[in-house]
């Protein structure tokens, strides 16, 4: 059981993570200053939410490691974040689709979160929810108007939906893990959130004039962590440099 | 949606109110290209630091703007005027800051 609860901490924790640093890789040159600001600060709360994840983690692991220990000192089997959140940036619309494609599923979990029978998990969803429901209205507004933009914008933001839709599925996937938390009311049941994330990204792609691919075809191997993509090691090459180089050092 | 051809960004006053004051303040300006997007650019700007609790936007252009070469006789006139300063009357205690 608690096997199983740390497998879970590690997918939340990952995926706010390598998101999050995703994400920094954008500061200081974000097409406008203004837009380089917000996602600065969108990372900066996913990176916090890594805290609290890993943290609790570590805590439930009981084998003495740190929310940093787990962040900075495994390898990239080790990971368990989604496919989704470690395809690289692309351009600027390629990220603001996948972190769209996130927000809507991030937000319906953690709604569902808020509702574990877990207290510790339930106050950190609480806490997490207020930030998770600004990034989605922050990146379907931004969706919509460049989806609805110039022949240019809408051709950018098609085809950055094109590339990320095969990335959805894994996020409904209810494996053995979920399953055990989902039958002791921890987390809730991941693959009945589709309709509700069905229908926000419908009207978002309806406002957006943009076509959803009409394929169910879905990569898995992340939150599983048996078939990361190749960005993921070339992430964690650059985000773990300095703790493989400097090993305890701090700051 | 773009009537005019610019590459940039139309500009927006933002005015915000803080945690205890009563109006909203000119805080600066920034680049979005809708009132709703400039709201939340100010969110992301100028509020990071618990700055306030109510934001304004304010197309830059909307805002009408007194000569500054007219500083001499707008504003000179008034400095002969102590009498117009309320500092004549004694404010009871109890009426607080004003």
């Amino acid at each position: 059981m608690s096997e199983a609860l740390f497998e879970y901490l590690l997918r939340l924790g990952d995926n706010s993570l390598i998101l999050g640093h995703r994400l920094s890789e954008w500061c200081g040159k974000a097409p406008i200053l203004e837009e380089d600001i917000a996602i600065s600060n969108v990372a900066l709360d996913f990176i916090g939410q890594t805290q609290l994840w890993l943290g609790l983690a570590g805590e439930i692991e009981g084998a003495g490691r740190s929310a940093d220990d787990l962040a900075m000192l495994r390898d990239a089997w080790d990971f368990r974040n989604i496919l989704l959140v470690e395809q690289p940036n692309g351009n600027f619309g390629d990220t603001l689709m996948r972190q769209y494609l996130f927000d809507a599923w991030h937000v319906l979990l953690l709604q569902g979160l808020v509702e574990s029978s877990n207290d510790r998990i339930s106050a950190i969803a609480q806490k997490i929810v207020k930030e998770v429901q600004y990034h989605i209205e922050r990146s379907r507004d931004l969706v919509i108007r460049l989806g609805d933009g110039t022949p240019e914008s809408h051709d950018k933001m098609q085809s950055a939906l094109d590339r990320f839709w095969p990335y959805v599925g894994e996020m409904f996937i209810v494996d053995t893990v979920e399953q055990h938390l989902i039958d002791d009311g921890i987390i809730p049941d991941t693959s009945a959130l589709r309709g509700a994330f069905d229908a926000e990204i419908a009207a978002t792609f309806d406002a957006a004039t943009l076509t959803l691919p009409n394929s169910s075809f879905a990569h898995q191997g992340g939150k599983s962590g048996t078939r990361h993509s190749e960005h993921l090691g070339h992430l964690l090459t650059q985000m773990q440099w300095l703790q493989r180089a400097y090993p305890g050092a701090t700051w | 949606m773009t009537q005019e051809k610019s590459p940039e960004w139309p500009l927006w006053e933002v005015f915000i109110r803080g945690q205890h004051g009563a109006s909203h303040r000119h805080v600066g300006s920034l680049h979005a290209p809708d009132a709703e997007i400039a709201i939340k650019n100010a969110r992301d700007v100028y509020t990071r630091r618990k700055e306030g609790v109510s934001i304004w936007v304010v197309p830059t252009t909307a805002i009408a703007a007194s000569n500054p070469d007219m500083k001499g006789p707008l504003y000179d006139p008034s400095d002969s005027k102590p009498y117009r300063h309320p500092t004549f009357f004694d404010i009871p205690k109890d009426v607080g800051a004003m």
